[in-house]
């Protein structure tokens, strides 16, 4: 129950000036995703070309962590594979899902290892994931339009 | 707290009636006391209502009603005890008009299906803008399925009912009023008495969602003017796992079964049943019965109490905390900023944190609120925001515990560098 471990200057930073934010055109899929028990939502479009993820902008209500961790995000998969994307995703999820116990990867997380703390607030974790279920699903969605295959 | 307030003046001896709730003096990490301001969302337990709970289960559990043995027999008076508290703490002229659900959304979910049940085309069901979703819901769909119309009632800038447009609203094509007695996101209490004598002229069916007023204030359904109202149990000091809906008998009698199952009928065949009067009608299968005695414990601890003295506590911890929170700069109430007819719950803006963050930095301070849309997101849209933080108070709360709050929401601002 730290809360410094919780807000990180680096999230704090990212809420405040969050990456990638303003849906742009074009784009292949927008998706929109809330957490109904808090009500936190986010609408967000993907661009792909073939199996690189080429965009990625959303526009988001919620709190410092929904919203910092959307942001760190974008810079996790925009200019990568889906499929390295998909993975970075899977790392991220042990991280929250670890309860303290995991030790994040910053070659893979870069900014994303802030999010550490959150593991210890149980009740934020899915805050911190609002973002990327929506950037899997959006892509997801891209991939079925081109035929391509999602490692999701 | 820096500045003189108001003295608090409250009917009640706060440190006995605190000394009955165990969990009030426990301790959260890092050695914060609790301070639960949570309670429209759940109340505490006194000891009374949980040795209630224990000594049912371990001396005389069974099933009620079908059991034909001695202990079925304890079970089924115990069972049944509990509805005669329960109907005698909200005035009802008989026991039979209290209909034991597993909470206030099935209650509404049972109204809105019985009685959405004879809705047609060219009907109307009249709902307000700042109920909670389970008397939202539950209409949309009655709606759905049968055609019927749904009008909403507004709210106005101050966070009271509209009820500008009330002649347009209630028409003779409207069959019922579903509303909020106590807004569960705003506090505001609504004038269910006028409301309820409007429609009744036009011969609708009046509901009454009362899961936040029951706790707070002397309830008596044979004045109020409604002819169907809901409560839940845990929000009154009792166990979860039970809710109430009262009825007018001869308007109970009328309505069909809901769920069905044992117990709800009269004779089964296979060519077609015949149902039991109410209460047993709408109450299929196996009933919370340990839960109906908890119940019944529970109101027993409130009537003990006085549930006059604790409206008083109630309207003087609210006026306290109004006057408290006005003092954080940045801080903006939703709904009425006075003490006047406003129940127990206090919803507010804190300019540049989200109310989830304002919610964690809290907890880390012991302070226990909620944040969100509390189940009332409509209401939220009208004022145009996305979601708050809400406190609430019971009979336990004390004006130390919102200074602490106070307190707290100033740490809060200075955590986020607003201040």
């Amino acid at each position: 129950m730290q809360l410094d471990s919780l807000y990180q200057e680096i999230i704090l930073d990212h809420y405040r000036s969050p990456h990638h934010a303003g849906l742009a055109e074009p784009y292949d899929v927008e998706v929109h995703h809330v957490n109904p028990s808090c009500g936190d939502e986010v609408t967000l479009r993907v661009e792909l070309d073939g199996d690189t993820v080429t965009g990625v902008t959303h526009e988001s209500v919620g709190c410092s962590i929904s919203q910092a961790a959307t942001s760190v995000m974008t810079d996790l998969v925009i200019g990568k594979p889906v499929a390295e994307g998909m993975a970075t995703y899977e790392k991220f999820l042990e991280l929250m899902q670890g309860r303290g116990n995991v030790e994040p990867d910053e070659e893979v997380l870069e900014d994303g290892v802030a999010f550490a703390g959150v593991a210890q607030f149980p009740a934020r974790v899915k805050c911190a994931l609002l973002g990327w279920s929506a950037w899997r699903d959006a892509t997801a969605q891209a991939l079925a339009r081109t035929g391509g295959v999602s490692n999701g | 707290m820096t500045n003189a307030r108001t003295t608090f003046s409250s009917p009640l001896d706060l440190q006995s009636v605190r000394a009955d709730f165990p969990i009030l003096s426990r301790e959260l990490a890092n050695g914060f006391p609790l301070v639960y301001l949570d309670s429209a969302n759940s109340s505490q337990k006194p000891r009374h209502v949980v040795q209630a709970l224990e000594d049912h289960y371990l001396k005389h559990n069974a099933n009620v009603a079908r059991a034909m043995h001695q202990l079925g027999a304890e079970a089924t008076a115990a069972y049944e005890g509990g509805r005669d508290k329960v109907a005698a703490f909200i005035g009802a002229p008989s026991r039979d008009e209290i209909v034991f659900t597993k909470n206030a959304s099935e209650a509404l979910n049972l109204a809105a299906h019985t009685l959405g049940a004879s809705l047609k085309p060219g009907d109307v069901v009249v709902i307000s803008e700042m109920e909670h979703h389970s008397n939202i819901v539950p209409w949309q769909l009655a709606c759905e399925r049968t055609g019927a119309e749904l009008k909403w009632f507004g709210v106005t800038e101050e966070g009271r009912l509209d009820l500008s447009n009330i002649d347009e609203l209630i028409t003779e094509n409207t069959k019922i009023v579903s509303l909020t007695w106590v807004s569960n996101a705003l506090g505001t209490i609504n004038p269910i008495t006028d409301i309820a004598a409007k429609a009744h002229a036009v011969g609708a069916t009046v509901v009454v969602d009362a899961s936040q007023a029951v706790p707070q204030f002397p309830v008596d359904v044979s004045t109020l003017g409604a002819d169907l109202l809901a409560f839940t149990g845990h929000k009154v000091v009792g166990p979860t796992g039970i809710g109430v809906l009262w009825g007018r008998y001869e308007l109970l009698a009328e309505l069909p079964p809901f769920l069905g199952g044992g117990e709800m009928i009269e004779v089964v065949r296979m060519t077609g049943s015949t149902y039991a009067a109410p209460p047993a009608r709408f109450e299929a299968g196996t009933p919370p019965i340990a839960q109906a005695v908890g119940l019944g414990a529970a109101v027993d601890y409130l009537s003990g109490i006085g549930m006059d003295k604790i409206a008083a506590h109630e309207h003087a911890i609210v006026e306290y905390a109004l006057e408290g929170l006005k003092t954080v700069p940045g801080l903006t109430i939703l709904g009425p900023t006075e003490a006047a007819d406003h129940g127990g719950a206090i919803s507010f803006e804190l300019d540049g944190v989200h109310p989830h963050d304002v919610a964690t930095v809290l907890d880390t301070r012991g302070i226990a609120v909620r944040a969100g849309h509390h189940c009332a997101r409509p209401v939220h849209e009208r004022f145009g925001v996305q979601s708050s933080t809400r406190a609430s108070f019971y009979l336990y709360t004390t004006p130390e515990e919102v200074e602490a709050l106070v307190d707290g929401l100033g740490f809060v601002r200075s955590f986020f560098k607003v201040a």
